[in-house]
């Protein structure tokens, strides 16, 4: 399917979807509800109900220490909830390991990028297979047992990899990549596992610019073949250019959801990134000037 | 001085016994260290737990050998669970401290004196060896060339060990040439990244663990055999602490690292004592006396591994550019 007509019938399932925090989705592939996690005294997370509709690309964003690394964290299994519950496919996650979420589909990257530096590019990616026999370890002491299968894998990693344009460092070891190239193997890694979503945490983070361009076709390309993508980012660029559904978080909560027009207009997100407004009577700029002729 | 007097007996003790009993051990640190990137500071527990199967079950109970061996590798198996259980779904430094506190511990427990019917004590356990030795298939007698000999009974228990050196190393061989071991090392690499490709990384350290650890309890087991009698102090730390410098001179991570180390270093020990020795014979370090070459071997390892990580941190035959390589 081209780009366009998967970002047009990305938009029409969201068509008359009201913008409001918590709205249902016609067609949702992740529903969380009631989800809390704090640190100490500090409440990272709440959010009180968020769904993702499937097949789209939808953007989490906020300002620093919103929450998003650590909702993203949550949901994948990486941290625990304080309370909460929230469900994939309509199967919930409570309490699974990292590992189980993403045998259930639904993958990650990480923000600070996670390429397995002492293997080669190829080995990273053939590692992500799922269901390798050769993996445990009595099939692993029996070659032909899993022969068959590793070369079938083969296959579909150098698929991937000339994909992404990686296939010529197939031998190098992912440590001697620049940094974007660390960011599209760990992106085509993630997609050896078969996901129907994927969970990018802040996938331009300290690219070049050359390169993403790149990394927005190749992740308009995840939806175009019917993936679902959830990603946090700070380019606001970034973020109206490929989106087809924004979910702001600040202070743990999410404060607005919509379509990127909304979003744009929305009193509360542009409060939420540059802070109450000056003028405003009794806000925390007056406060804080206050303050200021007071010292 | 008689060089060739020196070079034959550090060659002696290179392929020796001893050494072939410390490759097996340090194959199994190299299974944890070099491939999974878990910090053991206690394979001189496995060991002790691993001799004293063969200590307890042949001296204590009357067990046959096989039957003592086969305890000595539930024993091993058993403290690899006791200690990878609480600790391997945390980081990787609490495994570090959890080894060299139980594997220490273990010593001071074989040897306690209510432990003393099981184990004998400070005293340990003798005559181990009967039944190995009664199989030996050598006609008694010394072999070898050039001052490099052997008894008939080290040669067999040197034929014994090296046979499972071999087998060990074809185990890890093959493990890590296979799926298995890439998990393995992705772990090394980063636990939470193949944790977020779908894999029960606590499942692979576990196995990593027995597996190295049964190998160090082999290795105990064989020793108990070579010696015949076994005292629960000479499982000291630095038995430990040897290990890691045999595996980081020949090359963690490497097949062959791990028994290049043992011989090297063995070499390289007894080329120093009998040095020392000589020199001492004929008078030419008037300010030392013969109880100072223990201490100065400590220095001297000291030193060689000051030397190995400033000039050659990758080992004899490490992969320098997986060494220098961006770990971030």
């Amino acid at each position: 399917m081209s780009s366009e007509a998967s970002a047009a019938r990305a938009a029409d399932r969201m068509a008359g979807v009201e913008p409001v925090p918590g709205v249902p989705k016609p067609d949702p592939i992740l529903k969380a509800s009631g989800v809390r996690r704090s640190f100490g005294g500090l409440t990272a997370v709440d959010v009180e109900h968020l769904e993702v509709q499937r097949g789209t690309i939808t953007a989490l964003i906020g300002p620093n220490g919103a929450g998003k690394s650590t909702l993203f964290n949550l949901l994948t299994g990486f941290d625990r909830v304080d309370a909460g519950e929230w469900s994939f496919e309509g199967r919930r996650l409570n309490g699974l390991g990292g590992h189980r979420v993403a045998r259930q589909g639904m993958v990650r990257t990480f923000q600070l990028t996670k390429a397995l530096t002492r293997l080669t590019v190829l080995d990273n990616m053939l590692l992500a297979a799922p269901g390798q026999v050769g993996e445990r370890f009595f099939g692993a002491l029996y070659p032909p047992a899993w022969r068959r299968q590793e070369a079938v894998q083969r296959e579909r990693a150098m698929d991937l990899l000339r994909r992404f344009k990686l296939d010529a460092k197939k031998d190098d070891l992912a440590g001697s990549l620049s940094g974007g190239q660390r960011k599209l193997l760990e992106m085509a890694r993630s997609l050896m596992v078969d996901p129907s979503m994927v969970m990018l945490d802040e996938p331009m983070a300290g690219v070049n610019p050359a390169l993403v361009q790149s990394l927005l076709g190749h992740i308009t390309a995840l939806r175009d073949e019917g993936m679902t993508v959830l990603f946090v980012e700070h380019d606001m660029d970034v973020i109206m250019g490929i989106s087809d559904w924004i979910v702001v978080l600040a202070q743990g909560r999410v404060i607005a959801e919509g379509r990127p027009e909304d979003i744009r207009s929305d009193e509360r997100v542009i409060d939420a990134y540059l802070g109450t407004r000056h003028d405003e009577p009794g806000g925390d700029g007056e406060a804080a000037r206050g303050a200021e002729e007071e010292a | 001085m008689d060089f060739w007097n020196i070079i034959s007996t550090s060659l002696t003790t290179a392929i020796g016994p001893i050494a072939a009993i410390y490759v097996l051990a340090a194959i199994g640190l190299n299974m944890h260290f070099g491939y999974t990137g878990l910090l053991n500071f206690g394979q001189v527990g496995f060991m002790l737990v691993g001799a004293y199967g063969v200590g307890v079950g042949v001296g204590t109970f009357g067990l046959s050998l096989w039957a003592a061996l086969l305890l000595s590798v539930a024993c091993a198996t058993v403290l690899a669970l006791l200690l990878g259980i609480p600790t391997l779904r945390l980081r990787a430094d609490y495994l570090a401290i959890s080894t060299i506190a139980v594997a220490e511990a273990l010593r001071l427990l074989y040897r306690a004196e209510f432990a003393r019917p099981l184990t004998g004590g400070v005293y340990g356990r003798q005559s181990l060896a009967a039944g190995f030795i009664a199989a030996n298939p050598i006609p008694s007698g010394r072999y070898g060339v050039a001052g490099v000999e052997f008894s008939a009974n080290q040669l067999w228990t040197m034929l014994v060990a090296w046979a499972l050196v071999a087998v060990a190393l074809l185990l890890t061989w093959a493990l890590m040439h296979s799926p298995w071991g890439r998990v393995i090392k992705g772990i090394r690499e980063d636990e939470d990244a193949v944790r977020s490709l779908g894999k029960d990384v606590f499942v692979y350290k576990m196995q990593s663990l027995v597996l190295g650890g049964v190998l160090g309890g082999v290795a105990g087991a064989l020793l108990a055999i070579h010696q015949q009698n076994i005292t629960p102090d000479q499982f000291m730390p630095q038995v430990t602490f040897y290990l890691w410098a045999m595996l980081l001179l020949g090359g963690a991570a490497r097949t062959f690292g791990a028994v290049l180390g043992p011989m090297v270093l063995w070499f390289l020990l007894t080329a120093f004592d009998e040095t020392l020795r000589s020199l001492l014979t004929i008078g030419a370090l008037p300010f030392l006396d013969g109880g100072d070459i223990g201490a100065l071997r400590h220095a001297f390892v000291g030193l060689a591994l000051v030397l190995l990580i400033v000039y050659r941190p990758q080992g004899l035959i490490g992969n320098r550019k997986e060494m220098l390589v961006n770990v971030k």
